[in-house]
């Protein structure tokens, strides 16, 4: 297709047909501010900050504003500097000015606008109306005061997530971003993916946090605080410390929860591990034993009560298996206190998780084990980061050195995948292999699995029999591959299901991206980069040659699947669907 | 409850005559109020639910539009004509007294269900300013203090 020929403030650039202002000036290096709009998720114009010339009477919207041919595109003229600022003024009248005791101060994108655009005072001191704060989830707050309505969050819950749990409420003035019916988040069929937060340029939506709980704990001397970090954690991390997005901190994250004075250091990759054992032998019987098919992965919480709300009829085909999250709980609390000779009452769990969902998931009443929660504080790569700076630690100084405890740590390469979308996949598949062809395969890849389409299917023949398989990325791809399964459509022995786009690399609880980052990098892939490097860099890869995985089975479990594993491994779900 | 069903069914009806076409929301919202006569919340979960879309698009629409009621409306419909020449006679202190007797904002009906107060735009008799209707009733250049006798009126 011809190229387009386009002046943008004197500086010529060719780009394909279709691409919007915003885009093309990026190619001559100008970067129109914008706050609506999200690549890929929401360019909808609403917010008037990315206001151009393009030689009409009217300023256009760039994020919406099409190229044509011979189009002069002026970017920064007085009647567009003008314009800018006085849609910024008119969004500070009303936004909730605290910046200084503001989770997203320095990460917010209003607040760095105001800065660049030299919008320093509010003009406009008009009437405000304050609206009481949503504390009741256990995963996501949401503070209408600090909401500027750019809808990102809506876009990302409705057309990504196929969720719609919060929408525009009301008009004019009065809009708000809220559930319907004037209800709580809590009694919405909100997934808790948090996908929203992650949207949210300010701090309208934002994580419970949970770090108090975390520093009380570490500072009882009665208590044993263990950690136990998930594989995503580590690829994102650093940014929170200025490093590129995906950089791999492994090392410098043990180091530094060692140092916030956690007693242990444990590692979830040596749960994800169990669950492979757990989840390959599950599929197996169910393949041997005419059990419910396809089978879905039960890792991500977000994902399972998705399925509660919407598709109570599919639970049956939900594996049994816990999340890697509570399983290493689970053994922490069993095996590993037995072993160390503590009474697991005086032990608490602390999870890092790149998700908000997993504070839901350690407080529900099906994972407790003898009335004992197996996790007992979750927090986010955010709150971690946060404790991190809190307590003074240099992160980009801390040495690379791994530095977790013995019996309950060690991971093989099948276990940092589970964080990027098909890992979980790839790792069952890679033990499964191992026991339909009854040896050990040396091929260890399975990159069909791999990649960011939003579904993914893959056959492969091992032991004779072929195996179909499908992965979805999102709640929305989910339920478009369901209904394909349910119509008869498609039929797989095995479905991998992650609630967040992307997988947990990209979940709700890691740091944010901002919209003007996200126009140059894909957090989802450059993250998988660092999980798939972090694979490839161990000798083992598969989760069942895990010499701590052996040991735990052959001296504690008995035999996957059997009667201890089930006690301490596997849950059941909630039909939470509205009849 | 049979009376409610038919009125479910009778949605149902309108549902699937218009769930094919591109923007059948409203239309379909506006026939459940013809049916209902308002739009409680499990009639919207249930709009939601034929048109496969989320309740917050249909909560979002419904208070939107001035159009649609999401309260049973009273058996007398009291608008406040809050036009310029009613505005400038005074009717926004006629609609704050009609609030306080009531004892509902405006928008809104009285718990008993027999008044239901809006605020209108013009209602054509300007030189009877201010003026309000009840039901098919005109009462003109009111002053807050016969409120209350025009309301005990209809009680």
């Amino acid at each position: 297709m011809a190229m387009v020929n386009v002046t943008i403030d004197g500086v010529k650039v060719q780009v394909e047909p279709g691409t919007t202002v915003l885009e093309a000036a990026r190619q001559a290096h100008i970067h129109i501010p914008t706050l609506c709009h999200l690549k890929d998720i929401n360019a909808i114009g609403a917010c008037r900050m990315c206001v151009v010339d393009v030689g009409a009477r009217a300023l256009a919207a760039a994020c919406v504003m099409p190229v044509f041919d011979g189009m002069v595109v002026k970017t920064n003229t007085p009647a567009v500097r003008e314009a800018r600022k006085a849609v910024l003024e008119l969004i500070l009248s009303n936004h909730e000015r605290k910046c200084l005791s503001c989770m997203r101060s320095t990460t917010c994108e209003l607040q760095a606008l105001a800065n660049d655009l030299g919008v320093n005072e509010s003009k406009f001191d008009g009437k405000n109306i304050e609206y009481p704060l949503d504390t009741f989830s256990p995963s996501v707050v949401r503070d209408p005061n600090k909401c500027i309505l750019c809808r990102r969050c809506v876009a990302v819950c409705h057309d990504v997530q196929g969720v719609g749990a919060i929408g525009p409420i009301h008009r004019g003035f009065k809009t708000i971003i809220a559930p319907a019916f004037g209800k709580k988040l809590s009694e919405t069929d909100c997934i808790n993916c948090g996908q929203c937060i992650s949207v949210c340029p300010v701090g309208a939506l934002r994580e419970r946090n949970d770090t108090d709980k975390v520093w009380d704990a570490i500072n009882d001397p009665d208590k044993i605080v263990v950690v136990q970090p998930a594989p995503a954690v580590r690829v994102a991390l650093g940014e929170e410390f200025g490093m590129p997005v995906g950089t791999r901190v492994t090392g410098k994250m043990t180091q530094a929860l060692r140092r916030l004075g956690f007693d242990k250091v444990f590692d979830t990759d040596f749960g994800a591990d169990i669950t492979i054992v757990e989840e390959a032998t599950e599929l197996l019987g169910r393949i041997k034993n005419g059990g419910a098919l396809p089978m879905f992965t039960s890792c991500s919480p977000g994902w399972i009560k998705y399925v509660e709300h919407n598709f109570p009829e599919m639970i049956p085909n939900l594996s049994t298996c816990k999340s890697p999250m509570q399983m290493e709980g689970a053994v922490i609390k069993s095996y590993y206190a037995e072993k160390a000779g503590i009474d697991p009452r005086k032990i608490v769990v602390v999870a890092v998780m790149p998700c908000v969902a997993k504070k839901f998931e350690a407080e529900r009443p099906e994972m407790e084990i003898d009335g004992m929660r197996s996790v007992d504080i979750s927090i986010t790569t955010r709150e971690l980061a946060r404790m991190i700076r809190d307590a003074r630690i240099d992160f980009a100084k801390l040495p690379d050195e791994e530095c977790f405890d013995e019996l309950v740590a060690q991971s093989t390469g099948a276990a940092p995948i589970f964080g990027a979308t098909g890992g979980v996949m790839e790792a069952a598949l890679r033990t499964a292999a191992d026991v339909l062809e009854n040896r050990s395969l040396e091929s260890v890849e399975y990159h069909e699995v791999r990649g960011l389409e939003g579904i993914r299917e893959a056959t492969y023949t091992l032991g004779g029999k072929e195996l179909k398989v499908a992965i979805a990325n999102s709640t929305g791809a989910a339920k478009r591959l369901i209904r394909r399964i349910q119509s008869g459509e498609a039929n797989y022995a095995f479905v991998e299901v992650m609630a967040c786009p992307g997988g947990c690399v990209n979940g709700g609880g890691q740091p944010i991206v901002s919209a003007e980052t996200r126009m140059d990098v894909d957090p989802r892939a450059a993250r998988a980069a660092g999980l798939y490097a972090e694979d490839e860099a161990k000798t083992l890869r598969k989760s069942h040659e895990n010499p701590d995985v052996k040991k735990l089975y052959e001296e504690y479990l008995g035999e996957p699947n059997g009667h201890l594993a089930h006690r301490l491994l596997h849950t059941h779900y909630v039909d939470r669907s509205v009849k | 409850m049979s009376f409610e069903k038919e009125k479910y069914a009778a949605l149902q009806r309108e549902i699937d005559k218009l769930k094919n076409e591109p923007g059948a929301l409203m239309p379909v919202m506006q026939k459940a109020q013809e049916i209902f006569g308002y739009l409680p919340e499990d009639v919207q979960r249930y709009i939601a639910k034929a048109l496969d879309i989320p309740a917050s698009d249909v909560y979002g629409v419904a208070t939107f539009y001035a159009q649609f009621n999401l309260e049973p409306k009273g058996k007398y419909i009291i608008s406040v004509c809050m036009g310029t020449a009613c505005y400038v006679k005074g009717s926004q202190q006629v609609l704050d007294k009609l609030e306080e007797v009531l004892g509902v904002p405006a928008g809104h009906t009285t718990p008993d269900g027999l008044f239901t107060l809006n605020a209108t735009r013009c209602l054509g008799a300007c030189g009877l300013a201010p003026v309000i209707m009840i039901n098919e009733d005109v009462y003109g250049r009111l002053t807050p203090d016969q409120v209350p006798d025009i309301i005990s009126m209809y009680h």
